[in-house]
């Protein structure tokens, strides 16, 4: 009797919450699939066809746009880590008493709505705004000069929305580390700085891995940020703002679907080959 | 002598030089990160001659003032409101049940379920709000409140899972054996014995769950249809300038995370400081 119950309880405890990411999960990436295989039009509607011709189309059409995607979120990615790094060094290694005020100070900003972060950010940002206009009024920059629309406004708009991903796994990390182990290369004559990249670099690893992991793939699915900060200049838009038109503007759904598809293909071919190269069985394990 | 007092004093200010260059570094970034915000509290007070909230005009608290009572404002927020409260209820019970089955129950399939769980955290959204419409649209379902409610609830979920499975993870069995063996049944030691312990878990987890619905644009829009939730309103009115109202309600929410931090570190010194009166 208690066997079987023990066999059922985990069954039972499952079963409400496995059920729902099935249905509103899993279910709807089939759906997905289906229907990116369909072709018609929104007013005479679509039937599926197996038309999977569209897969190459759309790869061919917005292949510049999964490129310069790649590059925001890989540059995202890199800039957050260099920036994140020293952050998190010095939280962990240095905070004391402090640690987790300043954890807090790190993660208190993003309990304001992203939306209201990212338009005040445009705000600040905008031609004539509270920065570059007194710049220009001084004339230390060019009266047209501007910074909204640009590439690389998208990707300080995406390196400040996603830095807290990176601080807080890179903390972690660091915060683990057995200080003895720093010790004891010092005491072996290591400089500070061997001490660092030979031993608290390579222990940080996992945590490096972990951060990168999470700043890329949603940076590389974003699509608010070429809207607002890159003020929906089509020369910055990034595969999500096409999917998200064709979805809700133009409701083109089959192309928008299989343009998901090719995303989600992409971010995990990516991983994989980025796990290959850093060996995440040994860092996980 | 002069040498070596001379190399003495220089090795303590070349480590004294980088060991202020890490802390100067952090200060400048958490202005950085702060920047929007501050933007965004001093705006909120902001006396705008149009709809261009752009520049300082003068100091005013009509804004503050003028906010309540208008239906297009607290519509949405009653909405939002309304959808966080029960996706967090309905999201924080399914997940401490998985979390309980996953660290409690060997059973088969568990590395999939835990990769299964983990999947939804990790993926862009815009993927999970994209293949929701694609269901909603496959079924001539009509899109609003219910299919907003629904699919926080399914990204919220996974986040609960985790936060409280790590509140599970340091957890002493023997508490529970003990509760067994003074004859209470599985339902009393549950209640009576793990819920009051993995409470905190809980608790996080229902409060995280509750900010990322709240807080939710990316997947809020493709399940939205006509209804608007704050987020979706907050971007409907800020097309061009954002309008004070705006700053004023991000500044109240804002405030009221600011509050809450500040009495959960209280609640947490009093809880450890209790911890170590007992050891």
């Amino acid at each position: 009797m208690r066997s079987l119950g023990r066999r059922i309880t985990p069954a039972l405890l499952l079963l409400p919450g496995g059920a729902w990411l099935i249905a509103f999960f899993a279910i709807p990436m089939a759906f997905m699939l289906v229907i990116s295989l369909q072709t018609g039009t929104f007013d005479t509607g679509y039937q599926l066809t197996w038309n999977f011709a569209i897969y190459p189309e759309v790869i061919a059409e917005y292949w510049d746009l999964y490129v310069r995607s790649f590059i925001f979120a890989i540059l995202t990615t890199f800039i957050t880590l260099a920036v994140g790094y020293p952050v998190a060094y010095f939280i962990a290694f240095r905070g004391g008493r402090f640690k987790n005020i300043l954890l807090l100070l790190v993660i208190l900003p993003f309990f304001v709505s992203f939306v209201i972060r990212t338009l005040n950010w445009r705000m600040i940002l905008s031609d004539n705004g509270i920065v570059f206009g007194p710049l220009k009024d001084i004339g230390l920059l060019p009266p047209d000069f501007h910074f909204l629309a640009t590439p690389a406004s998208v990707v300080f708009g995406l390196t400040y929305n996603f830095l807290p991903f990176m601080i807080l796994p890179l903390y972690v990390a660091l915060e683990k580390i057995d200080r003895r182990l720093i010790e004891a290369a010092t005491d072996l004559y290591a400089s500070r700085a061997t001490a660092f990249w030979r031993i608290t670099f390579v222990l940080s690893l996992p945590g490096v891995f972990a951060g990168s992991l999470l700043v890329f793939i949603p940076a590389m699915g974003d699509f608010i940020t070429a809207e607002v900060i890159g003020a929906g200049n089509p020369q910055v838009f990034m595969v999500g703002n096409i999917i998200q038109r064709k979805f809700l503007d133009s409701l083109d759904y089959p192309s928008a679907s299989a343009l998901a598809f090719v995303l989600v293909a992409a971010v995990m071919i990516l991983i994989a080959i980025y796990a290959r190269v850093v060996g995440s069985e040994r860092l996980t394990s | 002598m002069a040498a070596t007092a001379q190399a003495q004093r220089k090795v303590p200010l070349g480590r004294r030089l980088s060991d202020l260059a890490l802390p100067i570094f952090t200060a400048v970034l958490m202005i950085f990160l702060f920047a929007p915000i501050a933007v965004m509290i001093i705006f909120s007070f902001n006396d705008p001659a149009g709809r261009q909230n752009i520049t300082w005009q003068g100091f005013t608290l009509r804004n503050y003032i003028d906010l309540w009572g208008r239906s297009q404002i607290t519509t949405p927020m009653i909405v939002s409101l309304a959808i966080a409260a029960l996706s967090t209820i309905v999201a924080t019970a399914f997940g401490t049940m998985i979390a309980l089955a996953l660290t409690r129950y060997q059973f088969r399939g568990r590395g999939m379920t835990n990769l299964f769980i983990f999947i939804p955290m990790t993926a862009p959204e815009i993927i999970l709000g994209a293949s929701l419409l694609t269901l909603w649209v496959s079924f001539g379902v009509e899109r609003g409140f219910f299919t907003i409610l629904a699919s926080h609830i399914m990204f919220c979920i996974s986040f609960v899972v985790v936060t409280v499975r790590a509140r599970l993870a340091g957890f002493n069995r023997s508490l529970e054996e003990a509760g067994m063996d003074l004859y209470a049944n599985g339902w009393t030691t549950f209640w009576k014995v793990t819920f009051p312990i993995i409470f905190p878990g809980v608790l996080s987890a229902a409060l995280l769950a509750f900010a990322l619905s709240i807080d939710d644009y990316v997947i809020t829009l493709f399940s939205a249809g006509s209804t608007v939730t704050f987020p979706l309103w907050v971007f409907g009115v800020s097309r061009l300038g954002i309008p004070p109202e705006v700053n004023v309600l991000g500044t109240l929410i804002f405030l009221l995370a600011v509050v809450f931090i500040v009495v959960q570190l209280g609640m947490q010194r009093r809880e450890r400081r209790a911890a170590e009166a007992r050891a």
